[in-house]
């Protein structure tokens, strides 16, 4: 049972703040780093892997800081994004290398252990540059998993990976989870991190935006106002009827540019505005030619839990 | 040491198209070396030229960038490095276990020929034969952990060695007397001088070489060392 902590961590390079005050802790079981790209999850993870030390603040593993002291990598198991290894060995003598610069008892047993948990016993004998990206993914898994580590950091891991290959690596990081260890991996991706991970860190622009349960984060993502765009038969007898429902803060006549109009609402209630839209239409005999929502992209939903 | 390290640094070094290169050089030394024995008979100036020009000057710099900065950079590059950075591991057993294997491949593509070249020109192991194997390992040893240290500090390693290497040691040591008490090729031919008066000269004395040798070789392993401690393994903020 191991625990990170990082209390008032930053990190910035020269003048560029990648990281700003961040103060959590991660215990065991699986936690999700959410952020849209550039948010700074990587840099935080590498200043938990030990390889950047922070410029500010502090990040201990079990008390111990984990900058420059190599013992801290019996503890930890690191998955990199990146997808390169040494790729002219096969999957096995890679795995079995990595045991044994672990300076493992038994590095065979350990090798053939890690290679069964990802399920690479298979292909594990051919080099790894003829392996397909899942199963690079996988044998990085194995290389992390070898010396049996506590804690596991995984920067990016779903990313390029099918359907298939990402259900087989969910299924495995609950697994891993639920034997308890510490397990952090990040992510852009709210879907893939709210069906694993029970516990959510969510980053943006460098800054701790929010933390806890995954149902608390998609409940703030979806009771926040959202914007519509939409275009009707009669927009002004839309727009009264709209402004008229409980659902709706604020509705706005523009012109969209082409000599025609659109209706702009804000929806307080996503939900009971989405249910009511259809109805209200049917009711006063209007059209609804194109209902869009304005602002869905994932970093307009991160920059509204950063300015709450 | 660490023979994992090495094991899976020889394996990059050699596995790529590197390995030609890498033969090409020591090829090109005895082909000349068959055909000045057939052209001038056992000369030993001209051995102690061709060892001298093409041995000591031009493939020592050259393997010692390859086996060099081949040695650690493509890793640092690529980002593989991390798979030896997140174990327990001191950083300066890493280096130290990597400038083996260059030396190691130094020596069996650069000094190891030297050596024959040598036997072929003059039909002896002494003299001028020993006296160059002999400067050219102290050359390799230098370059080699010199480049390596390059390859950590820069990933322009291979065209800050080459500056240094051709336009340094090459031109300006060829032209400003100064400059060659600060060349890897001068001190490697006093060695070489040491071992044999007549067959070398250099621009340094045997003292002078050898301590300013062994402070640029440790001093570069020691650094090197040191840089890994706290590389920084991505460049994206």
């Amino acid at each position: 049972m191991s625990t990170f902590v990082l209390d008032q961590v930053s990190r910035w390079y020269g003048n560029v703040v990648a990281v700003n005050d961040v103060t959590m802790r991660l215990g065991p079981g699986v936690t999700g780093l959410l952020g849209p790209n550039g948010a700074g999850k990587s840099t935080l993870i590498h200043m938990m892997s030990g390889f950047l030390a922070p410029s500010a603040g502090s990040v201990t593993l079990d008390d111990r800081p984990v900058h420059r002291d190599p013992e801290i990598y019996r503890e930890i198991g690191l998955v990199p994004e990146r997808e390169e290894m040494y790729d002219a060995v096969s999957g096995w003598s890679f795995v079995l290398a990595n045991a044994k610069l672990h300076k493992l008892a038994d590095p065979q047993s350990a090798a053939k252990r890690a290679i069964a948990t990802v399920e690479m016993a298979d292909a594990q004998d051919r080099d790894i540059r003829t392996y397909s990206k899942g199963m690079k993914q996988r044998i990085k898994m194995a290389t992390a998993l070898v010396h049996d580590p506590a804690v596991l950091l995984l920067d990016e891991p779903f990313n390029g990976m099918d359907p298939r290959q990402r259900l087989h690596l969910m299924d495995l990081l609950h697994r891993l989870g639920d034997e308890g260890r510490t397990i952090l991996f990040s992510s852009h991706i709210l879907e893939e991190v709210e069906q694993i991970a029970a516990r959510i860190e969510v980053m943006v622009a460098g800054r701790h935006a929010a933390s806890g349960d995954f149902r608390e984060i998609r409940r703030l993502m979806t009771q926040r106002p959202h914007q519509y765009t939409i275009r009707s038969d009669d927009d002004r007898a839309l727009a009264s009827a709209v402004i008229a429902d409980a659902s709706t803060s604020a509705v706005e006549l523009v012109a969209d540019g082409v000599g025609g109009s659109l209706v702009r609402v804000e929806a307080t209630d996503f939900a009971a505005f989405t249910h009511a839209l259809p109805q209200l239409a049917a009711h006063h005999g209007i059209r609804l030619l194109e209902v869009h929502p304005a602002d869905e992209s994932l970093e307009s939903v991160f920059s509204y839990l950063v300015a709450r | 040491m660490n023979g994992t390290v090495a094991q899976l640094t020889a394996r990059s070094l050699l596995g790529r198209r590197r390995t030609i290169v890498l033969m090409l050089l020591p090829l090109a030394l005895l082909s000349l070396s068959v055909l000045v024995r057939a052209l001038a008979g056992v000369e030993e100036d001209t051995a102690a030229g061709l060892l001298g020009a093409f041995g000591i000057a031009i493939m020592m710099p050259l393997l010692g960038l390859i086996a060099g900065t081949g040695s650690i950079g493509p890793e640092i590059d690529e980002g593989s490095i991390v798979y030896l950075l997140a174990k327990p591991l001191n950083r300066y057993s890493i280096v130290v276990t990597k400038l083996a294997v260059a030396v190691g491949v130094i020596v069996t593509v650069g000094v190891i020929p030297i050596a024959i070249a040598g036997l072929i020109m003059t039909s002896s192991l002494g003299g001028v034969t020993v006296a160059y194997t002999v400067g050219a390992l102290a050359a390799g040893l230098a370059y080699a952990a010199i480049f390596l240290c390059l390859a950590v500090i820069t990933k322009n390693a291979v065209v800050v060695g080459l500056i240094y290497a051709l336009i340094w040691e090459s031109l300006i040591g060829g032209i400003v007397p100064g400059a060659q008490a600060l060349s890897v090729q001068q001190w490697s031919l006093a060695v070489a001088e040491q071992v044999d008066f007549g067959a070398a000269s250099s621009a340094v004395d045997f003292g002078t070489g050898l301590v300013l040798l062994l402070v640029v070789t440790s001093g570069a392993t020691a650094y090197a060392g040191r840089r890994l401690q706290t590389l920084r393994l991505n460049d994206d903020a």
